[in-house]
């Protein structure tokens, strides 16, 4: 085989290549945009009146899943099922985030972490790698990460809207996650970094718990609008 | 408010919660005591834990100290945990087997390039056979390392080292056979069955039917050209030293080759990832080096003795070494 020829077939393999990666490219905007949406659904939840109607919200949510699940559907097509780690970059991102927004409404529905499984189910992948298109348990743990920021948040503003027996549930939660993450043996990469920012959750978290509890608000659970001094 | 946020820091977790709970039962007068000294509190907090200890625990508590280790969540992260150690386990394996490869590589490239000079060639090359034998060996064994698992995503891992390999052995090659080995080529030496012996004559017959006894390492696209990349400069070297032995017709013959070479890489300009367009450079220099060195030969060479022409580019080699050592 000539020198060219032999290029003229790489460059046909590189360029093969580059197309898939394209397909890719469409279909994860796509999903991309979906997370979006989606984002603004619980978000309400940080609003005084968003606490009451939660239900409904993590309703509307459940619903844009649907989409997110055909979009998945068509992602799927785009590629080589056995090749998932060579585009892996592509979906890394918004899969992380999905992951938390599926996190977050489940928490918000029965105030428990949902398993990888469970997460795979609602996004409509696989959780084993031997089954095809499946989520990566980096990506996992970084969506659940997430979830421990937003619920810091969520916390704080829990105490405003007048709500203070959610924070002491959010912390018995956080810290059974932390001590979760705890026993994760960590290399020195992206998850790492995101897992060192566990701690300024817990941390706030606690000082919500403690401001509560130094007035003795965490005690009126129901919790009166005047309850601060 | 600011100080009991700050004291938090310094304790410990559990008189946290201890000082949480006690001081409820505290009124405001008190407390605002405690918060101009903040040393004392942190200690008697420690303190009232066990004055306090039969101060009815919350429910809060109970949960928070001991987490309770047989809980889905912790039993998932246990799992999790494990999970994620056999896979560092196996990357940082592959980490050490491609980084022998890459040693063992080099080290063959370095025989080969004292094979020009060397009156025994055929040992030389036979020499390296061996050599590249046992890098092979080594390549299995990252291959049965992946075997069920997704080649990509340890790619990172072991791609130094099979760049280097695809180096060393279309070096070796190009020795052989004055031309470009090809990736087929070089995939087709991958393949590795279950019995070394059976491997020569298997290996025609394995890569076509897959039993499940074999199993082969696929050298990706990318791969292959950084590998090429880097034998270029390896031939600029070759074509410097063959002059310097008073080769006249191995320049020329090179110079020939690495322009095929350069024309390939420019056809496929900024088609591949970015590290291939970034060789595409060093391809350029080492292509000029050889350039000018057959510029110099045909020049100098018409005027000078044949016996002569080592001196004239043992230090023209020298010039050379010494530029390529800058850059």
């Amino acid at each position: 085989m000539s020198v060219s020829a032999m290029f003229v077939a790489l460059q046909g393999a590189l360029t093969a290549d580059q197309d898939i990666r394209e397909e890719i490219r469409k279909v994860v905007q796509a999903l991309e945009q979906t997370a979006r949406e989606m984002l603004t659904l619980p978000q309400g939840v940080h609003q005084g009146a968003g606490f009451q109607d939660i239900p409904k919200k993590c309703q509307k949510a459940r619903e844009h899943f649907g989409t997110v699940r055909t979009q998945m559907e068509s992602l799927k097509t785009k590629f080589p099922a056995d090749q998932y780690y060579r585009f892996h970059e592509h979906w890394r991102f918004v899969l992380q985030r999905l992951v938390f927004l599926a996190s977050f409404v489940v928490y918000l529905e029965t105030e428990t972490l949902v398993t990888r499984e469970a997460v795979a189910e609602i996004l409509g992948i696989e959780a084993d790698r031997e089954r095809g298109f499946h989520l990566d348990i980096e990506d996992y743990l970084s969506g659940v990460l997430t979830l421990a920021s937003e619920l810091a948040r969520l916390a704080v503003n829990s105490v405003t809207a007048g709500d203070y027996s959610r924070p002491l549930r959010i912390s018995t939660f956080i810290n059974e996650l932390d001590s979760g993450f705890r026993l994760l043996n960590l290399k020195n990469d992206s998850l790492r970094k995101r897992y060192d920012g566990l701690k300024y959750d817990v941390k706030k978290i606690e000082e919500v718990v403690y401001d509560l509890s130094i007035r003795g608000l965490n005690k009126e659970a129901t919790g009166g609008a005047g309850g601060e001094k | 408010m600011k100080c009991p946020g700050q004291l938090k820091k310094k304790t410990p977790k559990k008189t946290q919660t201890n000082t949480q709970k006690t001081h409820q039962q505290q009124n405001l007068k008190e407390l605002e005591s405690w918060e101009l000294e903040p040393d004392r509190a942190a200690g008697s907090g420690g303190f009232r834990k066990r004055k306090h200890d039969n101060f009815p625990h919350g429910q809060r508590r109970e949960e928070k100290e001991n987490v309770n280790p047989s809980s889905p969540l912790m039993t998932s992260f246990k799992s999790f945990q494990l999970e994620l150690d056999t896979r560092h386990d196996k990357y940082e394996r592959l980490v050490k087997l491609s980084r022998d490869i890459t040693i063992e590589s080099k080290r063959t490239i370095f025989l080969l390039h004292r094979y020009i000079s060397a009156p025994n060639g055929e040992e030389v090359l036979n020499e390296s056979e061996v050599k590249l034998d046992a890098v092979r060996r080594k390549i299995k064994q990252v291959a049965q390392e992946l075997i069920g698992e997704d080649m990509y995503q340890f790619h990172r891992a072991i791609s130094p080292g099979l760049q280097e390999y695809i180096e060393a052995v279309s070096f070796q090659y190009f020795i052989k056979t004055r031309s470009l080995i090809s990736i087929e080529e070089i995939n087709k030496q991958l393949v590795f069955t279950a019995e070394d012996r059976e491997e020569t004559t298997n290996m025609t017959s394995t890569s076509q039917d897959k039993q499940p006894h074999t199993w082969s390492l696929k050298v990706t696209p990318v791969d292959y050209l950084l590998g090429v990349a880097d034998l270029t400069g390896e031939l600029m070297r070759l074509c410097i030293s063959s002059v310097g032995n008073g080769d006249i017709d191995t320049p020329f013959e090179l110079s020939q080759f690495l322009r095929q070479i350069y024309d390939g890489f420019t056809f496929i300009g900024n088609t591949g990832p970015y590290e291939v367009s970034k060789k595409l450079y060093t391809l350029k220099q080492s292509l000029a080096k050889v350039e000018n060195a057959c510029y110099t030969l045909k020049v100098r060479g018409s005027e000078i003795p044949k016996h002569m022409l080592a001196d004239v580019f043992s230090t023209k080699t020298e010039l050379i070494d010494q530029e390529e050592g800058l850059s």
